[in-house]
């Protein structure tokens, strides 16, 4: 589907067919390369990714099935210039994000100031009663942010989805500059390209500035994992080897003398901060979904007694669904006094009727999202849809409007990929990865790029036939 | 260390260990039924299923005792829970769950065997690839052993890996010793016939063995001696003998570690004093296979108290 070809802007070659700055360098060097050598490479490439596992486990496929998600060879090029401002308009985003986050757990002052409703609130499962009154360690909610930026034109990102709960795929970020390096190390020998390896680092960083109080000497970090069969499991291992902490399941937890303790081979030892790649839903049994065997019985008591920081906090989730999202803009104003800098996405909340009257009228233009759907599960793309589809929707929109938001489909931007014609352009969007702690907010340059590798196709999801590339901001 | 990792490493090299043997032994019973008539071979078939305690199973399940029946039941039946394909998974599961406790190098040389034996066998093996297929699960077993060695911090972890796979390969050895011996008891009396060296040289090729025992005794083939050897022989890397040893050694180095001695030290200590006052003659004379029996029975205890004192299970 195309909704609008005049508009898409392309990365890499301006209207009139040239090579814009930001590519040029890398150009130069690709037609100095050998095309039988490079789709070797590109070959070589996808075998290193199925040898080190760096798979994902597809849900709804048969149990234990690893998939790779494709690695497309051709970086996606982001000047300092273009980095600069979209970082500055990030970090606005994500200081907002943190700020409405402590407002809506205390004084609610974004509901009293009537920018807000309150149903918003009061009906999203996200919001958790635990919370209200109580600061995490350090005053940070959001530990890690993953913000998931569109491009459509050449100063214009626009954010498609905030995810403040537990965003991944900073492996494959890492992974792809790895690869990238193995296979074209005099490529970043000529180019200055900004580093991206430290993350890790920063990330173990970042946690032990928001130690709890409990803590003695050197936080002790840990990553809660739900196992092996989670989808990112590489992820949660990959990360907590980085970092030289331990990756624990819910079976190697328990409370000792007040604290979250781990079971080692020399008995039990408290951990500080644990970086949770588990829902909130499941995080304690004793508080949440009883049935939960990937959680720690009583860890939001010890949580709200000072005993362990999680990463990110609890009820972060308030923060970023869908009918929140329309809001950003307003929260932006609301807690930094500033206009944003980056966009939103127009959005229709399907709850409010004159919206829904437009939606079902557009339907056959728009993009339709559940409210707090993710992974491209569960959302109709209008233009792409058949008419079956479409009727479908309509009945589901009248049924539950407040479960959906619409939004315009999106002219994403495109970069080339390489294929055997040659280079090809195909959609993009851009996850940054943002750390926050009590020192600051500080963002990897660059982030993971996620390519539609089919055709004209807008869907970049991995889940949904995706691929990834590695993303460079280059040097002043 | 998480006690879950120490489960999970410990484990790991525990089946890779245990399948690497299972390919050794089906290679002893196919070279063995190479030069046998088929009556005979049945018999030997049913042995190599036997020492690994499937004979059961098969029984049930397939009943017919012929070369690529037994082989494809060893190697690749997903229903065998004991197969080499499950054990190869088995490792490789668990080695997923510990990635963090070893090294990329161990992790990928796992994975890749992983993917190279899965590769292998997804289809039916015949007698033409039966031996690439061994040759190849013995290789990639080696890998890991080799990426262990040359990457791995020596540590706990490396302590944990090392315990399971001598505790492994002691038990492995034990029971081929078990039964062969019982298998070939009767033949005792026709030593230096060319039927019984065959047996003999099988059971010896099953563990690795017949180059160095060669090498030792120029020329002697006789049970006594070969119980002897595979009991007995420090020197040699799958004897009952060199296991407990390097298995003490990696206790005694997690105890400098951790800076105490827990249970499984003491049964370690007293399993290793009785084999080294063991003379080859008093055990026989005692029953092989009664000795076997308690020392197949101590290991399991020292196994179990490493489990325990290590907390390897909530």
């Amino acid at each position: 589907m195309n909704g609008a070809t005049s508009e898409i802007f392309d990365e890499m070659l301006d209207e009139h067919g040239q090579v814009r700055p930001a590519y040029r360098g890398y150009l130069s060097w690709l037609d100095e390369q050998d095309e039988s050598w490079l789709r070797k490479q590109g070959a070589k490439a996808e075998s290193v990714f199925r040898r080190t596992g760096i798979t994902f486990n597809v849900y709804g496929e048969a149990a234990g099935e690893e998939r790779l998600i494709p690695f497309d060879m051709i970086p996606r090029i982001i000047t300092a210039t273009e980095w600069r401002k979209l970082s500055r308009g990030i970090e606005q985003r994500v200081q907002a994000l943190n700020a409405f986050l402590h407002d809506v757990y205390h004084r609610q002052e974004i509901v009293r100031a009537g920018i807000l409703p309150e149903y918003l609130l009061r009906d999203n499962d996200a919001f958790l009663q635990q919370m209200i009154g109580f600061s995490p360690p350090g005053g940070v909610y959001t530990h890690i942010v993953g913000i998931d930026l569109v491009r459509t034109g050449p100063d214009e990102f626009m954010v498609l989805e905030d995810n403040a709960r537990t965003p991944s795929g900073v492996s494959y970020m890492l992974e792809n500059r790895e690869t990238m390096m193995a296979m074209f190390p005099e490529l970043f020998s000529r180019m200055a390209v900004r580093p991206v390896q430290n993350y890790p680092r920063r990330l173990a960083r970042s946690l032990s500035a928001c130690a709890p109080a409990a803590t003695k000497d050197r936080p002790i970090l840990a990553v809660l994992t739900p196992g092996i069969y989670n989808s990112a499991y590489f992820e949660h291992a990959f990360l907590a080897d980085q970092m030289g902490a331990e990756l624990v399941e819910a079976s190697d937890l328990r409370i000792v003398e007040g604290r979250i303790a781990m079971r080692t081979t020399r008995g039990f030892q408290p951990i500080d901060v644990l970086y949770r790649r588990v829902d909130d839903e499941f995080l304690d049994p004793l508080t949440f979904n009883p049935d939960s065997l990937l959680g720690v019985p009583g860890i939001m008591d010890i949580y709200r007694s000072g005993g362990i920081t999680i990463a990110n906090a609890p009820g972060t989730g308030v923060a970023d669904d869908k009918a929140i999202y329309s809001f950003m803009p307003d929260i932006v104003r609301f807690y930094t006094g500033e206009q944003p800098i980056l966009k939103n996405v127009p959005t229709w909340r399907c709850s409010e009727p004159d919206a829904l009257a437009h939606v079902l009228d557009h339907l056959d233009e728009l993009v339709v999202k559940e409210v707090h759907g993710s992974g491209g599960y569960g959302m109709l793309i209008g233009p792409a849809a058949s008419k079956k589809e479409l009727a479908r929707f309509t009945k589901k929109l009248r049924a539950k409007p407040e479960n959906y938001i619409a939004q315009p489909t999106l002219s994403l931007s495109t970069v080339p990929i390489y294929t055997k014609a040659g280079l090809a352009p195909r959609h993009v969007d851009l996850r940054p990865f943002v750390l926050v702690s009590p020192n600051g907010i500080d963002i990897t340059p660059g982030g993971l790029t996620r390519v539609a590798l089919r055709k004209g196709s807008l869907v970049v999801n991995s889940s949904q036939g995706g691929g990834t590339k590695d993303s460079w901001v280059l040097e002043d | 260390m998480l006690g879950r990792s120490a489960n999970g490493v410990f484990w790991m090299f525990r089946y890779l260990e245990r399948a690497e043997n299972t390919a050794r032994l089906l290679e002893a019973g196919f070279q063995l039924a190479l030069t046998r008539g088929a009556s005979v071979a049945t018999e030997e078939w049913r042995s190599v299923l036997v020492t690994i305690g499937q004979d059961p199973d098969f029984a049930e399940k397939i009943g017919e005792y012929s070369g690529p029946a037994v082989t494809n039941f060893i190697l690749r039946d997903r229903e065998n829970p004991g197969s080499v394909m499950n054990m190869i998974e088995n490792a490789r599961t668990n080695a997923r769950a510990v990635r963090t406790a070893i090294t990329r190098e161990v992790w990928e040389a796992t994975n890749e065997g992983w993917m190279t034996l899965k590769d292998m066998l997804a289809r039916p093996i015949g007698e033409k690839n039966l031996g690439d297929v061994l040759a190849a699960i013995r290789q990639q077993a080696t890998l890991v052993r080799g990426a262990m060695e040359g990457t791995m911090l020596r540590n706990e972890i490396f302590n944990f890996a090392r315990m399971g796979t001598y505790i492994e390969r002691s038990d492995n050895t034990a029971r081929i010793l078990d039964v062969k011996y019982y298998v070939l008891l009767p033949s005792i009396s026709l030593v230096g016939s060319s039927l019984d060296n065959a047996q003999w040289e099988a059971v010896l090729r099953s563990v690795a063995g017949i180059r160095a025992y060669r090498w030792l005794n120029a020329g002697r083939m006789d049970a006594r001696s070969i119980a002897e050897f595979l009991i007995l022989d420090g020197r040699f890397p799958r004897s009952l003998a060199f296991c407990g040893g390097k298995l003490r050694s990696n206790l005694a180095s997690l105890a400098r570690e951790y800076g105490e001695e827990t249970p499984a030290h003491a049964l370690a200590r007293e399993a290793g004093v009785r084999l080294h006052q063991s003379s080859i003659d008093e055990i026989i004379e005692q029953g092989l296979h009664e000795f076997i029996t308690e020392f197949i029975g101590e290991t399991l205890k020292i196994a179990d108290a490493i489990a325990e004192d290590y907390r390897f299970t909530a």
